[in-house]
């Protein structure tokens, strides 16, 4: 069975038509990427994945795991394993990261019916996270992403991710603003935590990002559809040639 | 309206867990004041000549003032004389007051709040003054401080047992003669806590009061006294609570505090007294002068509140720093959601050398709630080299709650230094989000932004208080949004 799928998704914001009849599936261990210019719908597509009701579909399904996603608020779609790497982490003045983490693996726990993991054993599991992000460790004890640099806040996404261990994983533009150690240190922790039995939706603006993450599929998102897709040679195609090539194409 | 706002605007009001009450008989006043009340409150309380002659004074005088009309609160008129200004538990015996004549019911409402009297007797932890309605219903763990000379005990025991140390600092730091709800205070109050520690004690267990009102149209006017002796030490902790009615209570309370030379007095409140239901009907008026005075040098007073229950709040707990090196701090928190009003915040008064005072005021509004703070740093010409730092925080939480801010400053020393901070926040959609992202219900986000937001004061707290003042402030937010 598909991880997830998207059948003719329409959806928008403030009465914007912007997504205009998305199809897409995703199965258990692959990376999609896509990728499209500013203003084509790429962000409205992670946001409604996620829940946001700031967003609103207007008509079309989402299944997950076969059942019916569009009708889980946000924190159910977070149990049942969708993660969303921001691309702008909000900041929680005051709130402890680790103690903010912990909240929410523990709920993640719980909905799985497995029991909470105190203190002593939570600390473990993230040191051993740590070492395999190459993230500093005072980034654990500071308030969630409150002064945070770009990079640093990527990074703990991505750590977040780790920690959390997704089924389905959404990174919306996670390499903006990020220089190119940043860029490879956040790739190189995806690429750690591909298995056969999750997948990954990688939203992005360049091709650069692909050349750490190489994803099974590209799709280009312009004007709210996919108009083109294909595998990773594709994005190498976009870099050569831009996205006017396409926007002939309003369906592919 | 969007549905982010609408996210953020689904407020209902949780229960009021603590809105119980208890069958005990009592002994009640008729309702109304006059002289003859407070000779009966006298009388009952069997006090000597001097304390009668300070309650009539202060009476008095009462009568000559209005009541104060500058909070940024508002409410219908109080009628004075539909109050009940004297109710205590009947008692069932006389005889000395031990844990063992207490009545059963009023154990098993401390019970119900929390406090096991014995529990805490045991254990060590905290000594406890329990007061319901106007008396003093016992005192836990006075054994093992009366070995080191600390005298903790109710007020009238102490004006019955200590008369001279009672003549001496009550009303030293609040005059009855300070404001009208002092005055009132003065001439009415039954009981109270009363607390000495004598010269280079540190107290060492953590001293608390919890006060209760049970009974209905019932006014509670309690004063609490605490005097740090030179090089003493003392952590105060006081929690408040009342059932849920319909009709809005008055508690009008005074504590004066006074630390002798390079003494302090740490004193924490949790104020959870009933705010009314999500209409506004009912809930206490808290009116409360609340005063610490550093009279020696190098003293410190520091109050930390916690301040999430009443209809109505009006505090300011304050310091007068006399003694040179002397410092006084402030660290409040304060919410208010539904229909529940705060005016509240601190003066320091800086008149010796070297002091130095801090402000932490973190306000919280919610719903309809209307939160402000008042501040006065006043630098007298004494005071060379005086300090001072405020901070004021404000947190909106949806769109028709409201915050203020009243800082006064006051300079008459050149060399005083004064720093005031100020920041305004909303709880916002791309937080909540934020946090629901990570698998935390609505609920459980709010509370975790709410409580980052008051950490700073929440750090002040004893431990296990801290941990009681973070579950209150989710309690009182629950189900705020939707």
């Amino acid at each position: 069975m598909a991880l997830l799928e998207i059948r003719n998704l329409n959806a928008g914001i403030a009465g914007k038509h912007i997504l205009k009849g998305i199809n897409l599936t995703i199965n258990p261990g692959e990376v999609h990427a896509i990728m499209g210019p500013n203003g084509s719908g790429k962000s409205t597509l992670s946001q409604v994945l996620a829940g946001r009701k700031t967003f609103n579909v207007i008509s079309g399904e989402v299944l997950y795991n076969g059942k019916d996603l569009l009708a889980l608020e946000p924190e159910e779609r977070a149990h049942e394993g969708i993660f969303l790497a921001f691309q702008y982490p909000v900041e929680i003045p005051g709130v402890n990261n680790t103690y903010f983490l912990k909240a929410a693996y523990n709920e993640i726990r719980k909905h799985r019916g497995e029991p909470e993991l105190d203190a002593m054993d939570f600390l473990a599991l993230v040191k051993e996270k740590i070492k395999l992000l190459h993230v500093s460790q005072d980034l654990l004890n500071r308030p969630l992403n409150e002064g945070f640099s770009g990079g640093e806040k990527k990074r703990n996404e991505i750590f977040q991710m780790a920690v959390l261990d997704p089924k389905l994983a959404i990174l919306d533009e996670t390499d903006s603003g990020l220089d190119i150690d940043a860029l490879r240190d956040v790739a190189d922790g995806v690429n750690k935590l591909r298995r056969p039995d999750n997948a990954a939706l990688v939203i992005t603006h360049y091709q650069r990002l692909l050349n750490y993450i190489v994803p099974d599929f590209v799709h280009v998102l312009l004007n709210g559809c996919i108009v083109k897709s294909g595998g990773k040679e594709l994005a190498l195609e976009l870099e050569e040639k831009g996205y006017d090539w396409l926007a002939g194409a309003t369906r592919a | 309206m969007s549905d982010s706002e609408k996210t953020i605007e689904q407020f209902v009001q949780s229960d009021y867990k603590y809105g119980f009450t208890t069958d005990v008989e009592t002994d009640t006043a008729p309702p109304g004041l006059n002289e003859d009340i407070i000779r009966l409150i006298s009388r009952k309380k069997n006090e000597p000549e001097f304390m009668l002659e300070w309650r009539l004074k202060a009476y008095r005088h009462w009568l000559t003032m209005e009541e104060p009309k500058w909070p940024n609160v508002h409410y219908p008129p109080i009628d004075y004389q539909s109050i009940v200004y004297y109710a205590a538990p009947k008692a069932r015996k006389p005889g000395p007051k031990s844990l063992a004549d207490v009545e059963p019911a009023i154990l098993e409402m401390y019970r119900k709040l929390g406090i096991s009297l014995q529990e805490q007797e045991r254990l060590a932890g905290v000594a406890v003054d329990a007061i319901m309605d106007s008396v003093s219903v016992g005192t836990t763990l006075k054994g093992q401080l009366a070995e080191k000379g600390i005298i903790f005990c109710s007020f009238t025991e102490a004006i019955h047992e200590h008369p001279e140390l009672i003549r001496k600092w009550l009303g030293s730091v609040v005059p009855y003669t300070d404001n009208y709800f002092a005055a009132l205070n003065a001439a009415v109050f039954s009981d109270g806590s009363f607390c000495y520690i004598p010269k280079g004690v540190r107290c060492p267990v953590e001293l608390s009061t919890y006060f209760r009102i049970n009974a209905i149209n019932t006014g509670q006017f309690e004063r609490t006294l605490i005097v740090a002796d030179e090089g003493a030490y003392v952590s105060y902790l006081e929690g408040c609570t009342a059932p849920m009615r319909d009709e809005n209570q008055l508690h009008a309370a005074v504590v004066e505090l006074v630390a002798l030379d390079n003494a302090e007095i740490k004193y924490s409140t949790v104020q959870n007294w009933y705010p009314g239901d999500k209409d506004g009907k009912g809930g206490i008026y808290n009116f409360v002068t609340k005063r610490g005075k550093c009279a020696g040098v190098n003293s410190k007073i520091s109050w930390t509140q916690v301040e999430t229950g009443s209809a109505i709040t009006w505090k300011y707990p304050s310091c007068i720093l006399l003694g040179d090196n002397s410092i006084g701090e402030f660290y409040s928190v304060a919410l208010t959601n539904n229909c529940q009003q705060a005016d509240t915040g601190t003066k320091m008064i800086h008149i010796g050398k070297n002091t130095r005072s801090t402000i932490v005021s973190k306000g919280i509004s919610a719903g309809r709630g209307q939160n402000s703070y008042r501040g006065l740093v006043k630098i007298m010409k004494g005071a060379t080299n005086a300090r001072n730092f405020s901070q004021c925080d404000s947190l909106l939480i949806g769109d028709k709650c409201g915050a203020h801010t009243f800082p006064y400053i006051e300079a008459h020393n050149k060399t005083a230094t004064v720093e005031h901070e100020a920041s305004t926040s909303k709880v916002g959609e791309d937080q909540i989000f934020y946090l629901n992202q990570r698998g935390l219900s609505t609920q459980d986000a709010v509370s975790m932004i709410v409580n980052g937001f008051s950490k700073e004061v929440f750090k002040q707290l004893p431990m296990e208080f801290a941990v009681e003042a973070q579950k209150l402030l989710g309690v009182s937010l629950e189900g705020s949004v939707g």
